[in-house]
């Protein structure tokens, strides 16, 4: 009877135990939301946008320069990012069964995994060392390395997803293999696969450690692939590790700017699913 | 015709296939690369590398060990204080949470990995950071003896980077440990709760069930603290040296990147640089390779319960083997 009771009362604890674990986890988050809310927009005006950073010292400027730098960086990554994950997932789902394909998926997790500042190191020996300059395109490349391995595994998963009677069809009609992956499979995964690219860019806007020393800094305008640039996130960082009052301010403005990005994002991409989900099952 | 059909598959399997390639290419060409950039430092140095304590770019002095130490350390404080929160979020959303709230609350503690690192790092100089200092004034003297507690309350130092890494790698662990708790058939728990178990033990034949993939999801979010670089190294203080104190400041392999890898001088600092990046990527490879398997071996169906093996056992010779 009290064996029975204690067994009850261990109970009752361990899953209010694990309810508090969430409220312990969501605290910080509300934390972190709240203090970029709150610093962040103290900061925010038109100059953020439309100014360049002001000489060091002086208060004033913005991150004009570094908006423009993350856009381009973002760009040339998922110039080479986007094409490389999908058609390596395309192979990797139409394969499965292949060697090629396990390694391939394998490598993916393992890039996947593989720290951020380790990716800025490689692309230093390939894109900067040999041309003895950082550059907005060994900065690209570093990012679209980041995010070949999401874009990848999206594209495998969601196109495994594809019910097998399409295929079918297209094959019965006489298409061959590719003809039928190409202009029936793909397109009818494309919504879930544009979905995962969205969340993979919001991803790799928000990395710093790959730019450091690829893309580095600078605190002109610049829209020259071949010349260091600035983004959002070193410049954030700059700032938040200088003196400076105003700069502080400033890179809390840049927090807010990218976080309200990631968060658009994502809640983008989770009504599009949902929108997605409710098409195809016809509710 | 048909070989003009069979020609174009063929073409569509090596095209696509030379994509699959490039994916491994890189994975491999980042480990050449890197060896092969660090080979002055390796051949230089040796084993020693990673023995020696003092870091001394400026007279050629150049030991890893504190690096290794800093970034041990800090991963596995981060992930002493993680495991626990992060498999209480996967059992209750998987196992505990009202319908209505599951959606929910699976989307905000997954925005925790959404939350750029540089953006913790801003958090962590000027909120956490004032935190951890006025909670080390605030700490008795008589705990302050304590090995683990001594050191001057600056804020930044080991406390900060594990608190923060913590935070950052809960998401990790508690998505993967959630997915792999809904992969358990669902008779374990009847079975356990025909027994008369309460909820508590029917989650724990649950997770029972489920311990390799667990486990896997806890090494993954180790691997994830290994590499985390800015927000550590916004508050860990960076200065190389080996203590068990929580409130020194120390360094970590990724940190040392981050921070001096554009003002290596000489070819041998750059290189010695290098060579970390390679171990790190090493490390890291081992251990995500390591919870891959563990999570993958969740899926596969040869995991059959013992209470069929017992029987495929017992089938007298005439049943398949």
């Amino acid at each position: 009877m009290n064996h029975d009771a204690l067994r009850r009362l261990k109970s009752t604890v361990v899953v209010w135990l694990c309810g508090l674990s969430v409220v312990v986890a969501l605290v910080p988050l509300a934390f972190i939301l709240f203090f970029v809310v709150s610093q962040g927009i103290q900061a925010l005006n038109w100059d953020f946008f439309t100014k360049l950073p002001a000489p060091v010292g002086e208060p004033g400027g913005g991150f004009a320069n570094a908006i423009v730098g993350t856009l381009m960086l973002v760009g040339i990554g998922a110039a080479f990012a986007v094409p490389v994950g999908v058609i390596s997932g395309v192979y990797i789902a139409e394969f499965p069964a292949t060697k090629l394909a396990t390694m391939a998926r394998f490598a993916a997790d393992a890039l996947n995994g593989v720290p951020s500042i380790v990716v800025g190191v490689f692309v230093y020996g390939i894109a900067v060392m040999p041309f003895k300059q950082f550059s907005a395109i060994a900065g690209g490349i570093s990012l679209g390395v980041m995010m070949i391995p999401i874009v990848t595994r999206t594209t495998e998963e969601l196109l495994k997803l594809v019910p097998p009677a399409l295929r079918e069809g297209a094959l019965a009609l006489g298409a061959t293999r590719g003809w039928a992956t190409l202009t029936v499979v793909l397109p009818a995964a494309a919504p879930g696969i544009i979905t995962g690219v969205v969340l993979a860019l919001a991803r790799i806007a928000g990395e710093t450690a790959p730019l450091l020393f690829t893309a580095f800094n600078n605190r002109f305008f610049s829209a020259d692939p071949t010349q260091p640039i600035s983004s959002l996130t070193v410049q954030v960082f700059t700032y938040a590790i200088s003196p400076y009052e105003d700069w502080h301010r400033q890179a809390w403005a840049g927090a807010l700017v990218l976080v309200s990005l990631v968060l658009f994002c994502s809640v983008l991409a989770r009504v599009a699913t949902r929108l997605l989900e409710r098409l195809q099952t016809g509710h | 015709m048909r070989g003009w059909l069979k020609r174009g598959d063929l073409g569509f399997k090596l095209g696509t296939g030379a994509f699959a390639a490039l994916v491994v290419l890189v994975v491999a060409g980042i480990g050449f690369e890197l060896w092969r950039q660090s080979a002055l430092s390796l051949e230089k140095f040796g084993l020693g590398f990673w023995l020696g304590d003092v870091w001394d770019p400026v007279s050629g002095e150049f030991g890893a060990r504190p690096f290794i130490w800093g970034t041990l350390y800090s991963s596995v404080l981060a992930l002493a204080v993680a495991t626990p929160i992060a498999l209480g979020i996967a059992i209750f959303l998987s196992e505990l949470c009202p319908a209505r709230l599951r959606m929910p609350l699976t989307f905000l503690t997954e925005l925790l990995a959404a939350i750029p690192s540089i953006v913790y790092g801003l958090w962590g100089i000027f909120v956490l950071v004032p935190a951890v200092r006025q909670f080390e004034l605030w700490l008795p003297a008589s705990l302050k003896a304590l090995p683990i507690f001594n050191g001057p309350p600056v804020g930044v130092g080991m406390l900060s980077a594990v608190l923060i890494l913590a935070v950052m790698i809960i998401p990790f662990t508690s998505s993967v440990a959630r997915e792999v708790l809904k992969a358990v058939p669902n008779a374990q728990r009847e079975a356990a709760y025909a027994l008369g178990a309460t909820k508590w033990e029917a989650i724990r034949a649950a997770l029972f069930y489920a311990r390799t993939g667990i486990i896997g999801s806890i090494i993954l979010g180790f691997g994830r603290a290994l590499g985390e670089t800015m927000a550590v190294t916004m508050v860990i203080g960076n200065n190389p040296q080996i203590t068990l104190s929580l409130f020194k400041p120390q360094y970590t392999m990724p940190a040392v990147l981050a921070n001096e890898f554009t003002e290596a001088a000489d070819d041998l600092y750059l290189s010695a640089l290098i060579e970390i990046g390679l171990v790190l990527f090493v490390i890291t490879l081992i251990v995500n390779t390591a919870s891959r398997l563990l999570i993958w071996s969740m899926n596969r169906p040869a995991r059959a319960p013992r209470a069929v093996r017992v029987t495929q056992v017992a089938a007298p010779a005439g049943g398949a083997a």
